[in-house]
């Protein structure tokens, strides 16, 4: 089957004076290993469930391979969900469970258990046909619903969350099975999750959603180096946010942050009214500045030891960021109240809007 | 986590509640079945009691009889159960939690009660077909023989199946049926495939316990005057051939190996289902709108339904109020005679009922209390047993306690010479052990939903096991004791079938007894609905007045936390 694309234009959805989707518009292209990241309530399970069919739109479209769904139900649409629950039936064995998609399109017996055989050994699990999903481990229950899932041959594949219910260690290895399996199938998929580390490490590209609006789309470096807003800043990675007022003209235009501290603009630099400063902690260091850099004085307010490196929180004036630095053995730590000297560069810090 | 070491107290407890099931349940189950297999005269073993049921034609008559009308009201029970339950869980349906209400009704009445009203409604010469007969010139016979037991007992206990269906239904994950529908599947094929099987256990729950119910009901027979069933006949063997006459006791154990088998049989069915423990998160089923056509449909369906199942307390109310009815549509006219006669002199059986119920309910939530607390926090050796053997109540037919108590106790004699079996105090005793289980389940599920730590909090601040017992546990666990409470002095209020063994006099008799006794003669039959009427009011009373207890401990529970 080749991989459809989906588009999403202007899709409103309110549960009463709940305003939950605000003008959603996405383009997803064939084959993409997609993800909708955000916080919880931020409307990216509804999107989900609209796109299976499982939530009515008040105003939109939504289209798969240009064909416009919307007014199809959940069981005409081709687009497989895994839950995030799994959902597998308990009264069905395995096989059963994948065989069911299959039943109900009223393929023939014989092209039904080739194509069962087929999804369980991409999975890996052809031994524990016969078993009943409470006989499973959490990560078998998971293989089962993706199999399940990906043979009926879907347009697309939904996955909500579907790494939750998992252990830390599986869900390393879970991830990297989906990202391989879905390489294998060429599936286009979409991906719900709320953490930043598993959308960035298997996802092509990422929408991240916050209040029901669409903050930014893009690959995950993207995100992380050329975020948005600082919402999109904030949510992907640790990011020191200066709050402070433009002052000054021309080359002399200064961004005076609380407490008096005062730093230089870059020429270039366009400051949207209501911006912030941005920059990331392992892009300060308490080395001494340079040319391109600006430099900040203040005081070891607190640090933890992290082993591979240390990270320092730094009281400047009335404010406080976060710095790491890499950690060799034989280095000494800063003392606690002493003052020091941040430098970080112009290019990797940035002004941004909520 | 159980607790280390037993105290003192504790061992106590548990040996008063051991002594306590092992006269009660143990001893007279076990006469039963000794006697059974015993020949008359000798004493010796043997088998020939057996052979002799096996080749009496009435009797093995009898037994296929109350297995097809147990099997019967079972299918007729579930038609009535099935679009209940099935339209107020799965689809937007105003009125549904009056359905649902009323759908719980009949469970207040003792069945042979609604088994008169539904003579003068669907009998022979009743309401309804009088109606069919005048309009279109014929009569279905709703009431005749067999099917007169069906139609009484399935509209008595179809409000089991709904419970336990309803339940089900509402507790399935509703990710469950979203991956159907996201895999292709929909409408009613979704609903059989998916749907049904997931409630099953909650279907068959419910299914079995009217079997087993219907195929040990005594008094509706009898009212209803079909006495080739098992157990008309074992109570007509006791009480026209005497105590001694083994056939009793053969029926008896026939009755225990039904009851156990059909249990066992759903248990077995149930294995390795309990498949509320496998789903996480996600709500209930969702609900559907109807359409239009749907939406009239539906409650016709309804309507039909809730009309045959509430009929007989109409047709109660309006007998109890009725001069004469007899070959008519509605009584000739209408009195109040009927109450003010069952409240002068028949006030006895009201004031009984309310002793020996509230009593019964109260030993049984005691001793719910005192075998959950053994058995969840405590590490006392052979509380499961206690457990059990409480339990295994649920699978003896009423009568045939009824009649162990006689053959146990009957020679056993009071100080001023009566036998202790016909002692007013063995009604409470019999009613207690008949309702144990259900107010055990209730007071366990209560102490097991409290976590441990709140009762280590209070320990950790300074509070002894029993201060805490009392002002933690015990406040904690009221919702549960009161629905225990009541689901036993509600049903002990109505049940007859051991009573009707073992009331010896008026004096002593509960209301259901004195219902019986008045629904056997045409005369009796005003005063009788007036009984009944006051019956259901009673039970109706009390249960409200639980709800809105429970409700009221859980809300401040729930503003305290």
């Amino acid at each position: 089957m080749t991989p459809a694309g989906i588009t999403i234009r202007g899709v409103n959805l309110s549960y009463g004076t709940n305003h939950v989707l605000k003008d959603v518009s996405l383009d997803i292209s064939p084959g993409e290993f997609f993800a909708f990241l955000g916080p919880s309530g931020c409307g990216k399970t509804t999107l989900l469930r609209l796109i299976a069919g499982f939530n009515q739109a008040d105003s939109g479209e939504i289209r798969i391979g240009g064909k416009d769904i919307s007014a199809l139900p959940p069981w005409q649409r081709d687009v497989g969900m895994v839950f995030q629950s799994y959902a597998l039936w308990p009264h069905m064995t395995v096989r059963r469970n994948v065989a069911f998609g299959l039943e109900e399109r009223r393929l023939p017996r014989a092209e039904i258990d080739r194509r069962v055989a087929a999804a369980l050994d991409l999975v890996g699990l052809a031994a524990l046909a016969e078993r009943r999903p409470s006989q499973l481990s959490g990560g078998q229950q998971q293989r089962v619903a993706v199999a399940r899932t990906v043979a009926i041959e879907p347009k697309l594949l939904l996955l909500d969350e579907p790494l939750s219910n998992l252990d830390a260690k599986l869900r390393v290895q879970v991830r990297r099975e989906l990202r391989e399996l879905q390489q294998r199938l060429r599936l286009t998929t979409i991906f719900v999750t709320h953490d930043q580390e598993e959308a960035n490490t298997i996802c092509d590209r990422i929408a991240v959603l916050n209040a029901g609006i669409v903050q930014q789309v893009g690959t995950p470096i993207d995100l992380y180096e050329r975020p948005a807003n600082l919402f999109v800043a904030s949510f992907l990675g640790t990011a020191n946010i200066l709050d402070g007022r433009v002052g000054g003209e021309g080359a002399a235009r200064v961004f005076e942050i609380a407490g008096g501290v005062r730093l230089p603009i870059p020429a270039d630099r366009q400051i949207a009214p209501g911006a912030k400063l941005m920059f990331r902690p392992q892009d300060a260091s308490l080395i001494a500045g340079g040319p391109d850099r600006i430099t900040l004085d203040g005081e070891v307010a607190h640090r933890e030891f992290l082993g591979a490196s240390v990270r320092y929180g730094i009281r400047i004036g009335t404010a406080e960021i976060a710095l790491e630095t890499p950690f060799h053995a034989g280095d000494a730590l800063r003392e606690i109240g002493r003052p020091v000297t941040v430098s970080l560069s112009a290019r990797t810090s940035q002004f941004l809007s909520p | 986590m159980p607790r280390p070491a037993s105290t003192p107290g504790q061992i106590a407890l548990a040996a008063f509640i051991a002594i306590f099931l092992l006269a009660f349940l143990v001893v007279p189950v076990a006469t039963v079945i000794h006697v059974a297999f015993t020949e008359k005269g000798t004493g010796s073993f043997t088998l020939i009691n057996f052979a002799d049921f096996l080749r009496t034609e009435l009797f093995i008559r009898s037994f296929w009889n109350s297995v097809y009308v147990a099997s019967m009201a079972v299918v007729l029970a579930s038609a009535f159960a099935l679009p209940l339950a099935a339209l107020t869980t799965r689809f937007v349906f105003p009125g549904a939690a009056l359905i649902q209400t009323l759908g719980f009704l009949p469970l207040i009445m003792p069945p042979f009660v609604g088994a008169v009203a539904m003579q003068l409604l669907f009998g022979r010469n009743g309401s309804i077909n009088l109606l069919l007969d005048d309009g279109l010139g014929f009569k279905i016979p709703f009431m005749e023989g067999l099917n007169g037991v069906i139609f009484v007992q399935a509209v008595h206990y179809f409000p089991f199946i709904l419970i336990n269906l309803s339940a089900a239904l509402r507790n399935i994950d509703r990710a469950m049926e979203e991956a159907a529908q996201n895999l292709g599947s929909s409408g009613f094929r979704l609903f059989r495939r998916i749907v049904f099987p997931l409630a099953m256990p909650g279907y068959l729950a419910g299914a079995s316990l009217v079997f087993v119910k219907v195929f040990d009901d005594l008094a509706t027979p009898l009212l209803l005057n079909v006495k080739d069933m098992l157990a008309p006949q074992a109570y007509l063997r006791v009480t026209s051939i005497g105590i001694a006459d083994p056939m009793g006791y053969v029926i008896s154990v026939v009755l225990i190996v039904v009851s156990v088998g059909a249990m066992w049989l759903s248990a077995l069915a149930m294995k390795d289902r309990d498949y509320a423990t496998v789903q996480r998160g996600g709500g209930g089923l969702a609900r559907r709108k109807l359409r239009p056509g749907e939406s009239a449909l539906a409650y016709g369906v309804v309507l039909l339904i809730l009309f045959l199942v509430l009929a007989p307390h109409v047709g109660l109310l309006l007998l109890s109020f009725a001069t004469i009815w007899s070959f008519a549509p509605l009584p000739d006219a209408y009195t109040t005679a009927h109450y003010a006669r069952v409240l002068g002199e028949s006030s006895i059986y009201i004031k009984n009922t309310l002793i020996y119920a509230a009593l019964a309910g109260t030993i049984d939530v005691v001793f719910g209390v005192a075998i959950a607390y053994l058995v969840l926090r405590t590490r006392l050796v052979g509380r499961h047993v206690l457990d059990w053997a409480a339990m295994a109540a649920l699978a003896i037919p009423g009568l045939v306690l009824g009649i162990g108590y006689l053959r146990s106790y009957y020679a056993v004699q009071l100080p001023d010479g009566t036998p202790l079996a016909t002692f007013w105090i063995m009604i409470v005793v019999a009613l207690a052990i008949r309702r144990l289980p259900y107010a055990l389940r209730a007071c366990y599920a209560a102490l097991q939903q409290i976590s441990i730590a709140l009762e280590e909090a209070a320990e950790n601040l300074g509070a002894t096991r029993s201060r805490t017992l009392r002002r933690i546990v015990m406040p904690l666990m009221t919702g549960g004791i009161v629905a225990g409470f009541v689901t036993s002095f509600s049903t002990a209020a109505v049940e007859l079938s051991a009573t009707l063994m073992l009331v010896q006099s008026n004096a002593d008799a509960p209301l259901a007894y004195g219902l019986y006794v008045f629904m056997q003669s045409a005369a009796g039959r005003g005063p009788g609905a007036a009984l009944g009427v006051i019956a259901v009011a009673l039970v109706a009373i009390c249960t409200l007045a639980s709800h809105v207890l429970i409700e009221r401990s859980q809300r401040s529970k729930g503003a305290a936390s």
